[in-house]
């Protein structure tokens, strides 16, 4: 759009709002008044000369009128008046107009901005991929880029500002949000592929930034971007905020200088009032374009749900988001026939699906603010390798599967290794529009069964013992015989696994205890740890992590690694409202670095540029997320406090009553005091006695005859329990 | 007023202590009151019941369709052919988890095989309570071809977090083919298949087919030993081929990936509830299919009512099931406890008439059943034993209840199989979808209770009542006897006596309960090493029960004669009658106390003959002293007492009782006691280390020489 619209400065700023896009603009005229007024600064002059130490010179350059710099670039878009300064005066005249230019064509000097090479670009994609469990892989990359700041400013049509000024405030160099329902399936899934690797989260929701600030400044800014991501994704995010809650691993999850911090929330639930706002930072939203497939019935309907925000920012090369949205689906098409079938081999046939079956939407055409839009179908290398082995070459008809349409074109993964690639049917979603929508499916001509690629080790993780005293942490590697598959049986090698670990400050690890057994025998830990950093937790201040570099020798079947824990105790308004369905330990992170998931795909066309192909080429270090943990503490009876307080009160009470009373007490003093008190009458015979009028009589000493009180006592009490019977029964009856 | 006298020198003592002198001054009548009250309240619990309800509202059982339909019954049924010809194929049994396995895992669903020996319970004294938890850990060294094979298939939540499971457990038994266990495990798998297909989990599920071989007990506890307390020592795999040795081959291909992907453990979080279901015999109740609940655990604990209340409102009020509790038929019949039943009807109807809130007048058939309930309620939570493998998972706090459904009709008819299992499948498909709505575990509702009929329960607050009644007059009573022993020899009234004991003087004779204590401590000695014996005895090999029985009766008297050897005789001493007596209150005031903690039933119980025996024990020669009749009625229910407090001759008597055969076999003593230390009972600790001691020190009691002439009893 930008290409084609080039040099057009009012048409471009008519198309833009009448683009039949209401919502791509918003970002556009959000803050309109701010807008007008910052524009003036020269600061947001579109240009990519200007280097931001370069700003205050430019800054004394246009307050002296020298405007010289900025015209040859604006003079692209703004057209003819000010291309040849023959005098100064004219030069002078000229840049005053070119102010006031400014200060008017706001929206000119944006699409002036389009018409250059670093413009805000925004791409959409989709990629879809069965999986071997009759299920569907789903996953859509939006990736909005901005121009370094110096040159954007504060304008932004079609990245989102909120971004932006999260990126400039808290001087984030990278940050990755993530919220994920269900658990991706490694086993099944695969675990060696750039998706498991980049977009295999665990559940709940996974923050970390890398911060371009002095150390010292890092914990401040990271608890303000905790409450700013909280508000913009409406997410409890803010929890991180605690310095309970997050770590600042060095090594184990990603190097880097001190500048990084970590934080899972493993309970946060992952809802549409998540997806909302995360929409909202798309130009089209979910409108026009990929998005308008994620139609909220059938995308949460899914398997696994993860919703990712990625974000880099550098001075060279501006900001990129990518956001990224996985999403593993079960296609509803065969459902009724393979319950019910006794014959094995139907019941593994592939289902057939299309984009209509997985979101029950159809693609109408692109988000017109896209500068590439496209549907990829990958197709595992596995059944790559079984279609050439019956012959067919890798078209999108062969004998295994038909796609519904044919491409635009084909790719395929390079590799070395003599295993088949790969390959990736690319469709461009330009070409479609409502008359005629995309609606690309596969439908499977044989039953077929594959396998995807696993991690060279399966990671578990699980609490063992029981009680509400004790119990350790075991995290099990269990071999998948990659290494075998890959490089051959070679017996004298071992492969690096990395193991990140944050544990709340409750369990207490005793990181001493670590013990290593491989293959049922007992290792010493220097035999199998190269290197390990363990920050340990301190009560309600921070939580122990451990970082630790194994290097497992490649012939190991299994491997488990325990680590013992005790149980501590909350201060009662440190439980959350569901205490007693016990605490979450935060998914340890497994990394193997000798393995790299990255995939490299041919350079037919230097103008075929996809993000999503991108990220897929970019180092991806083999990653697996192992489960969160649930350990049951001790909870206190929050239903009956009050019988609690009660109980405890009157125990103490009595205790320390009786206590004080034996200690106090001096019998001598007593009985002085009782012989006083025996001298002269109380306080109420005393009133009753002046009441009568009668004289204060001497204590009668030893005339009252007790038994005869006694029995008239109990003749009372008798009497009057009698009455209230009768009384009780005579007025029920 | 009392002591207005015109002494004035002594001050009025406080009304607490007054209070504790006139009962103490009281305490033959005291006691005699409470022990009543406490055998009248413990047969009022029956109509002190109150009706169950739901504490935990996450429940809501039976708001949800039931999605279990026909075409899952279909699933059964294919299922069950498919297993029946399986065992058909070969008996030995190792086509039966093969089928199982592949059929879960045509599911989609994780599967995973658990193979297990028989662990040899033995009595380990040094880890009595925690002797469960690694005896897994000693794996001999060989081949073996007798071991079990659990299977366990998992199904993921699709949208769950995988912090939390629900455990389906039916017991099979691989060696043997009954149709009630086939039916069991196609129920089992037909709810199985429909959870497979469920949006909605919250919570993974976990289906384990437990091999019932060995007991199933022993198949469930394994596993579970596995799930939380794993040896990491021994590899799967050669362990594997161990028990294997060579001629079982349960895998199809000798594929090693397979066999190690079958072989490794899978697990599934925290356990948040266990369900056990089986089908049993066919039995009839008023036409309707019935399904029996087994719900006490070791030591008396039980699961969260609340589960149990689920289970109950979907069986009655969805499903149409008939709901029972085991029982003592027994009581059922008895003519005595109808009068009892009668008599409280008539009291609770003029109760009520005074009072229309007390609802206390109950049928005499509900109240009938309402007692042989409660009485096996108690007695089950008493002995401390398990009453199934539900058992096994509240060991590890898990709250787990076990059905055995009973059909109504003999189920080769289709029609009968069909809405049998329609029924069976919605009740346990409605149970996990009332436990997977849970989002904290069961903690609302109560753990401590008896229940008198399936939908009726005694809470602790309650049934404390009678205990603490018995338990009530004990303390006044040693108070009494200490004060008396002081007091001796002076001719005193009882004015003055109340004077002396609140002035509490400090002198030699107050040390005097020392050499008391002393006896106390050597018996108490004696029943430790008792109790320890069995441990060293049963390292005898091959002896029959009786001779083990009687070696630990004669080392008991030997290790008594010893003790007393080296500590001299407690007659010896001269300790005086009301002191040891005093001593004797005391301790069993402790020892009961302590064990109402660890299982409240057995404590009970054991109140009922104990109390009395220490009550009225009471030296023979003392009691010539008395008149006749007082005499001759003291002297009969201290025999009694003490006869019935001896443990042999308690459970002697029990199993009269209860079988009607009067043949006396020494040997049921030493079966009954090594059947208590295999479940880690802590009834075998109360019986060695309360109930034992006490009962000797009243035989002390009884036998005690008197040799002060001027001891004298108290008299009302």
């Amino acid at each position: 759009m930008a290409r084609r619209e080039e040099g057009v400065v009012s048409w471009v700023t008519l198309s833009y709002l009448s683009g039949g896009n209401v919502m791509g603009s918003q970002n556009f005229f959000r803050h309109p008044v701010e807008r007008s007024m910052s524009n003036i600064s020269p600061k947001n002059l579109p240009s990519k000369h200007y280097k931001s130490p370069a700003k205050k010179a430019t800054q004394q350059l246009l307050a002296s009128n020298h405007a010289a710099a900025p015209k040859p670039h604006l003079g692209g878009a703004l057209a003819a008046p000010p291309s040849r300064p023959p005098a100064l005066r004219r030069l002078l005249f000229l840049s005053l107009l070119l102010l006031l230019l400014l200060a008017s064509l706001v929206r000119a000097a944006v699409a002036a901005e389009e018409g250059e090479d670093e413009e805000e670009v925004f791409t959409e994609e989709l990629l879809l991929r069965p999986l071997p469990d009759r299920k569907t892989l789903a996953h859509f990359h939006f990736r909005s880029s901005a121009p370094p700041s110096a040159a954007a400013g504060r304008h932004h049509h079609v990245f989102p500002k909120a971004i932006a000024q999260l990126v400039q405030q808290f001087h984030i160099s990278e940050l990755e949000l993530s919220f994920t329902q269900g658990r991706w399936n490694y086993e099944r899934w695969g675990g060696y592929d750039p998706m498991s690797t980049n977009y295999a989260k665990p559940p709940g929701v996974e923050l970390w930034a890398a911060f371009d600030l002095p150390l010292g400044e890092i914990d401040a800014t990271w608890k303000n971007l905790t409450h700013t991501l909280s508000g913009l994704f409406c997410a409890s995010i803010n929890f991180l905020e605690s310095s309970t809650a997050f770590s600042a691993p060095r090594w184990g999850f990603k190097l880097n200088e001190g500048n990084l911090r970590y934080g899972a929330l493993p309970r946060e639930a992952v809802c549409t009032e998540n997806l909302t706002p995360w929409l909202k930072l798309l130009p089209c939203r979910d409108k026009a374009g990929i998005a308008s497939l994620l139609y909220r019935p059938s995308i949460y309907k899914g398997y696994y749900h993860s919703q990712k925000l990625k974000l880099t920012s550098s001075q060279s090369s501006g900001i990129i988001i990518d956001q990224t949205l996985t999403v593993v689906l079960q296609p509803d098409t065969l459902r009724g026939k393979q319950l019910h079938s006794t014959d094995g081999q139907e019941a593994q046939l592939q289902p057939s699906w299309s984009i209509k079956d997985l979101f029950n939407r159809k693609l109408s055409g692109k988000c017109l603010i896209s500068k590439s839009s496209r549907v990829f179908v990958e197709i595992e290398k596995d059944i790559v390798d079984k279609s050439d082995k019956s012959g067919a070459e890798a078209s999108w008809t062969n004998e295994l599967f038909v796609l519904s349409t044919a491409p635009n074109r084909v790719f395929k993964e390079l590799k070395d290794m003599d295993t088949q690639p790969s390959s990736l049917y690319v469709y461009d979603v330009s070409n479609y529009n409502n008359d005629k929508p995309l609606d690309v499916g596969i439908t499977w001509k044989l039953p077929l069964i594959w396998y995807c690629t696993p991690a060279p080790y399966h990671a578990n993780r699980f609490l063992m013992g029981s009680g509400n005293e004790r119990g350790s942490i075991a995290l099990s590697f269990r071999s998948t015989n990659l290494r075998k598959q890959v490089y051959g049986s070679s017996n004298d090698c071992s492969i690096k696994a990395v193991v990140f670990q944050v544990v709340p400050w409750y369990v207490k690890v005793y990181y001493h205890s670590l013990q290593i057994f491989i293959d049922g025998n007992s290792k010493a830990i220097s035999e199998v740890v190269d290197k390990i950093h363990v920050t340990p937790s301190v009560d309600k201040l921070l939580p122990g992590s451990l970082e630790m570099l194994l290097r497992l020798p490649c012939s190991m079947q299994s491997a488990t690694l325990s680590l013992d824990f005790d149980k501590g105790f909350l201060h009662i308004d440190e439980y959350p409202p569901d205490a007693n369905q016990g605490f979450d330990i935060p998914s340890a992170l497994v990394t193997f670095p000798e393995f790299n998931s990255s995939r490299s795909y041919p350079e037919t066309d230097t103008l075929f540029m996809s993000p999503l192909l991108q990220t897929f080429k970019e180092d991806g270090v083999i990653k697996s997320y192992t489960e969160v943990l649930l350990v049951p503490l001790t909870t206190p009876d929050f239903s009956m406090p009050y019988n609690v307080i009660t109980f405890t009160c009157t125990v103490l009470a009595l205790y320390f009553g009786s206590l004080l009373n034996a200690l106090r007490r001096r019998i001598g003093e007593e009985e002085m005091e009782l012989k006083k008190a025996a001298a002269k009458r109380g306080l109420i015979p005393l009133l009753i006695a002046k009441l009568r009028g009668k004289k204060l009589d001497p204590p009668q000493q030893g005339s009252s005859p007790t038994s005869l009180v006694s029995t008239k006592l109990l003749l009372k009490v008798v009497f009057v329990a009698v009455v209230a019977v009768a009384f009780h029964y005579l007025s029920n009856s | 007023m009392a002591s207005s006298t015109t002494e004035e020198a002594k001050p009025k003592p406080r009304l607490i202590v007054r209070l504790g002198i006139f009962l103490a001054s009281h305490h033959i009548l005291f006691s005699a009151l409470c022990c009543t009250a406490g055998i009248i309240a413990l047969l009022f619990l029956p109509s002190l019941a109150k009706n169950t309800y739901l504490s935990e509202n996450a429940l809501i059982p039976g708001s949800a369709n039931t999605l279990f339909s026909t075409e899952d019954i279909l699933e059964a049924n294919r299922f069950l052919k498919g297993i029946e010809a399986a065992t058909g194929e070969s008996r030995g049994g190792t086509d039966m988890p093969k089928f199982i396995s592949q059929e879960i895992k045509n599911l989609g669903a994780e599967v995973h095989y658990h193979e297990f020996l028989p662990d040899r319970k033995c009595f380990h004294p040094l880890k009595f309570f925690t002797s469960m938890t690694n005896n897994m850990a000693v794996k001999p060294n060989g081949t073996y071809t007798n071991f079990g094979i659990n299977i366990a298939g998992i199904i993921r939540a699709p949208r769950g977090d995988g912090k939390e499971a629900i455990v389906l457990v039916t017991p099979y038994n691989s060696q043997g083919d009954q149709s009630n266990e086939l039916l069991s495990l196609a129920l089992g798998f037909s709810v199985f298949s429909l959870l497979s297909r469920a949006t909605w989990l919250a919570k993974d599920i976990v289906w384990l087919s437990a091999d019932s071989q060995f007991g199933e007990y022993a198949a469930v506890s394994a596993w579970l030993n596995q799930y939380h307390n794993p040896m990491f020592l021994s590899d799967p795999v050669i362990l594997d081929t161990k028990m294997y040795g060579t001629n079982r081959n349960l895998y199809e291909h000798d594929d090693t990936t397979e066999k190690a992907e079958l072989m490794t453990f899978k697990r599934a979080g925290t356990m948040a509830a266990a369900l056990i279901f089986k089908v049993g015999e066919t039995r009839k109740y008023n036409d309707r299919d019935s399904v029996t609940m087994y719900a006490e655990a070791s030591n008396g604990q039980m699961p969260n009512l609340d589960l149990l209340n689920v289970v109950h409102y979907l069986a009655v009020h969805r499903q149409g099931f008939h709901v029972n509790i085991e029982t003592f038929s027994s009581l059922l019949s008895s003519s005595w406890l109808k009068v009892i039943a009668e008599v409280f009807q008539n009291v609770g109807s003029v109760l009520r008439k005074i009072n229309p809130d007390w609802k206390l007048d109950v049928n005499v058939p509900d109240y009938v059943e309402g007692t042989a309930n409660l009485a096996n309620s108690m007695y089950n939570q008493a002995l401390g034993v398990p009453t199934g493998s539900h058992g096994a998972f509240r060991d590890y706090q898990v709250d787990a209840v076990s059905l055995e459904f009973a059909p109504a009709f003999n189920l080769k008819n289709e029609n009968a199989k069909f809405s049998f299992l329609l029924r069976g499948g919605r009740l346990t498909e409605g149970v996990v979808r009332s436990v997977n709505n849970l989002l904290e575990k069961f903690h609302q509702s109560f753990f401590l209770y008896f229940l008198t009929a399936p939908s009726k329960f005694i809470s602790v607050g309650v049934y404390m009542i009678p205990f603490a009644l018995f338990l009530a007059p004990l303390p006044i009573v040693a108070a009494a006897l200490a004060g008396d022993s002081k007091t001796k020899g002076k001719l005193v009234d009882e004015c003055k006596t109340k004077d002396i004991v609140g002035d509490l003087e400090i002198g030699g004779e107050s040390w005097k309960w020392l050499k008391s204590a002393r006896v106390l401590l050597v018996i108490q000695i004696w029943a430790a090493l008792v109790s320890l014996l069995p441990y060293y005895i049963s390292q005898i090999p091959g002896a029959m029960p009786t001779q083990y029985a009687v070696i630990w009766a004669v080392l008991s008297i030997v290790i008594l004669i010893i003790l007393y050897g080296m500590f001299g005789s407690p007659y010896h001493a001269g300790v005086e009658w009301r002191l040891l007596k005093a001593t004797m209150i005391t301790s069993i005031t402790i020892g009961m106390g302590l064990m109402s903690i660890i299982n409240f039933a057995t404590a009970q119980l054991g109140a009922l003959i104990l109390i009395p025996m220490c009550l009225f024990s009471r030296p023979l020669k003392a009691q010539l002293e008395m008149n006749f009749l007082p005499r001759i009625i003291l002297f009969i229910s201290n025999i009694l007492l003490t006869v019935l407090g001896f443990p042999p001759a308690a459970l002697l008597v029990m199993k009269c009782l209860s079988k009607g055969l009067w043949t006396v076999d020494i040997g049921d003593f030493w079966l009954w006691m090594e059947f208590l230390w295999e479940w880690s009972s802590a009834t075998y600790l109360y019986v060695f280390l309360v109930h034992l001691p006490c009962w000797l020190l009243c035989i002390h009691v009884l036998l005690h020489p008197c040799l002060q002439p001027e001891s004298k009893m108290k008299q009302e």
